[in-house]
């Protein structure tokens, strides 16, 4: 591409100078042969060399995807700037209230002692032409490759359309207009089983202390995440010599939520087979799910409120 | 333990990134502590840091429109907290054109520092950006290494020459030498010099302001052309006058001869003290 790409440069120049252009095949000598025919008689002629090959052909169908959403590609460009130009993916999905989330997916590895920070854009449904996808529903695909086919829909001032299905089945972004249409398709990742998640162990993540209080299980809610019963559960294995008494409470034991990965719920890490076709599955961290899903498998009745929630957003 | 708190001027919010990007480029890690009148980005002096360290502090009603805080308990009613700069950073940076920021402690997963914007978009619809910024608390038992560090009783004390200005001088002497000598007298004379095998560099700063010397101090009957030095590592130095971008509102420094040079700005009022000790 690169050599066809030096072609046509200078676009600024291209527009003053170039007053015809023509492309054609030179099938005995293999060349690709671009003529730019520009003012004052002057001639320009590319010979590139091409080599055949075989073309691949994906196949899929935007139509067999059940969800949809449709944007001017400015408004997706403009939400994909918060997230650091390092961020391999990220997650999209439907949220409460029919908002539209792109948030940063981090591999999570099991010795990282440094946690990366957590991203979420949140979008309301009236900047969207079509939304059709329930709440709930989300992927994760290569947030490079989106980058990019955004900055070209953006610049031909398009819409674009994101055709997607289950994690792991490929999600179709198509743009068109009345000289061309694209079909974008990028692999999603795929969650592992659900089921495989359900762990029994109660066991502590690092660095966090030993005793952890679940709040009641409504993530989402900016109102509703108060560090408080963390803290409380820091202060009681510190044995602080505080003079403020902290009220006894209950753990729930049991399966945790599948919203919370950790060091020791990787074990199940038998590597699934691959599917011919679709690229290898990684482990899916089901962040995401945690804050946009009611709890698959809800915990016991959430421990009591331990303290009050100051005042709600106004 | 709680904390949460909304800056909704456009103003506060520039002045408050500004900051941020600073206390970034002076550091990898620091603390925050969070009290009921104050936020203090903190360095402490520990080896890992070089001995350098550095207090920041800012009034919380300059900048916040709504301000709750709940320390550790009554009688420790602050908050700290570890993080890495560049996270806050990096989120404040999304909030240049926003309509206000919220900053809250919470538990999503691990404790965070959630930053929110809601952000001014093309329709009229609210977009909204969250971060959540990984932090680790700071267990009561450590707060004693964080407290404020006390101004040592220096030799000399003088205004500073224009930051930029040294900072470009500073940057050409780091190819040269790794250590740097700072001096500087009472006649509002300061010194930057390298010394290597083959060449001494002197850059000379004169004319300099003196500021009003506190009563009993160390420098009262000082002969004013004498001068106080501290050799200290080039490379801390000009990752200082690297985090100022802006130019300060004030900025002096106090030389204890042979022993630590402390830096003493003020941006606007936002107060910033950094400490580069003597090279042994």
């Amino acid at each position: 591409m690169k050599s066809f790409l030096s072609v046509f440069r200078s676009l600024a120049l291209l527009e003053k100078t170039v007053e015809k252009c023509y492309i054609s095949l030179n099938g005995r000598s293999s060349r690709l042969v671009v003529q730019l025919h520009c003012k004052y008689g002057v001639r320009k002629i590319h010979n590139l060399s091409f080599q055949d090959c075989e073309s691949l052909q994906a196949v899929f169908d935007p139509a067999s995807c059940p969800h949809v959403l449709r944007a001017p590609a400015k408004v997706l460009g403009e939400a994909v700037l918060p997230f650091p130009p390092a961020l391999a993916e990220v997650t999209l999905g439907v949220s409460h209230g029919r908002r539209v989330i792109l948030r940063s997916y981090q591999e999570e590895e099991a010795d990282s002692t440094v946690r990366a920070m957590v991203t979420e854009m949140s979008i309301a449904e009236e900047d969207f032409q079509q939304l059709q996808a329930q709440e709930g529903v989300a992927v994760t695909f290569c947030l490079k490759e989106f980058r990019g086919l955004l900055s070209f829909a953006e610049s031909a001032n398009l819409s674009l359309s994101i055709h997607f299905d289950t994690p792991g089945r490929p999600a179709i972004f198509t743009i068109e207009d009345s000289l061309l249409d694209g079909h974008f398709v990028l692999a999603t990742l795929s969650e592992p089983d659900l089921q495989s998640q359900d762990l029994s162990s109660q066991q502590p993540r690092q660095p966090e202390p030993p005793l952890q209080a679940h709040s009641t299980p409504n993530l989402d809610d900016f109102t509703n995440d108060d560090i408080d019963s963390y803290m409380i559960a820091m202060e009681t294995t510190l044995a602080s010599e505080g003079s403020r008494a902290l009220p006894s409470f209950s753990i729930s034991p049991g399966p945790q939520p599948p919203c919370s990965p950790g060091p020791n719920s990787e074990d199940d890490e038998a590597e699934p087979s691959t599917v011919p076709g679709t690229p290898p599955p990684k482990k899916f961290r089901s962040l995401f799910f945690g804050s946009i899903l009611a709890p698959v498998h809800s915990p016991q009745a959430p421990s009591p409120v331990l303290a009050e929630d100051s005042e709600g957003e106004g | 333990m709680k904390f949460r708190a909304k800056i909704a001027d456009t103003g506060c919010l520039n002045h408050f990134t500004r900051i941020s990007n600073m206390i970034a480029k002076l550091a990898k890690t620091c603390t925050l502590r969070i009290s009921p009148d104050k936020l203090n980005f903190i360095l402490s002096d520990k080896v890992a840091n070089g001995g350098v360290s550095m207090w920041c502090e800012l009034e919380q009603e300059n900048f916040f429109s709504e301000f709750q805080m709940e320390g550790i308990s009554a009688e420790n009613n602050e908050i700290y907290i570890e993080l890495t700069a560049e996270n806050l950073s990096r989120a404040l940076k999304t909030a240049q054109n926003a309509k206000a920021l919220k900053i809250k402690l919470t538990n999503k997963h691990f404790p965070c520092l959630t930053v929110s914007v809601d952000l001014l978009s093309i329709s009229s619809s609210s977009r909204i950006v969250t971060h959540d910024i990984p932090i680790k608390v700071i267990p009561r038992k450590l707060w004693k290494d964080l407290q404020e560090p006390v101004v040592p009783d220096f030799d000399v004390s003088i205004y500073l020459p224009v930051l930029k200005t040294m900072k470009s001088v500073v940057e050409k002497m780091k190819n040269i030498s790794s250590y740097l000598i700072i001096e500087a007298n009472l006649n509002g004379e300061l010194n930057l010099k390298i010394e290597t095998e083959l060449v001494c560099v002197t850059t000379h700063f004169k004319d300099l302001g003196r500021p009003p010397l506190a009563s009993g101090s160390a420098s009262q009957g000082r002969n004013p052309e004498q001068m106080a030095e501290v050799r200290i590592d080039v490379k801390k130095l000009l990752q200082f006058l690297a985090g100022q971008q802006v130019n300060p509102t004030k900025a002096l420094c106090n030389i204890v001869n042979n022993k630590i040079v402390h830096f003493d700005l003020l941006h606007e009022d936002v107060s910033l003290q950094y400490f580069i000790p003597a090279l042994s």
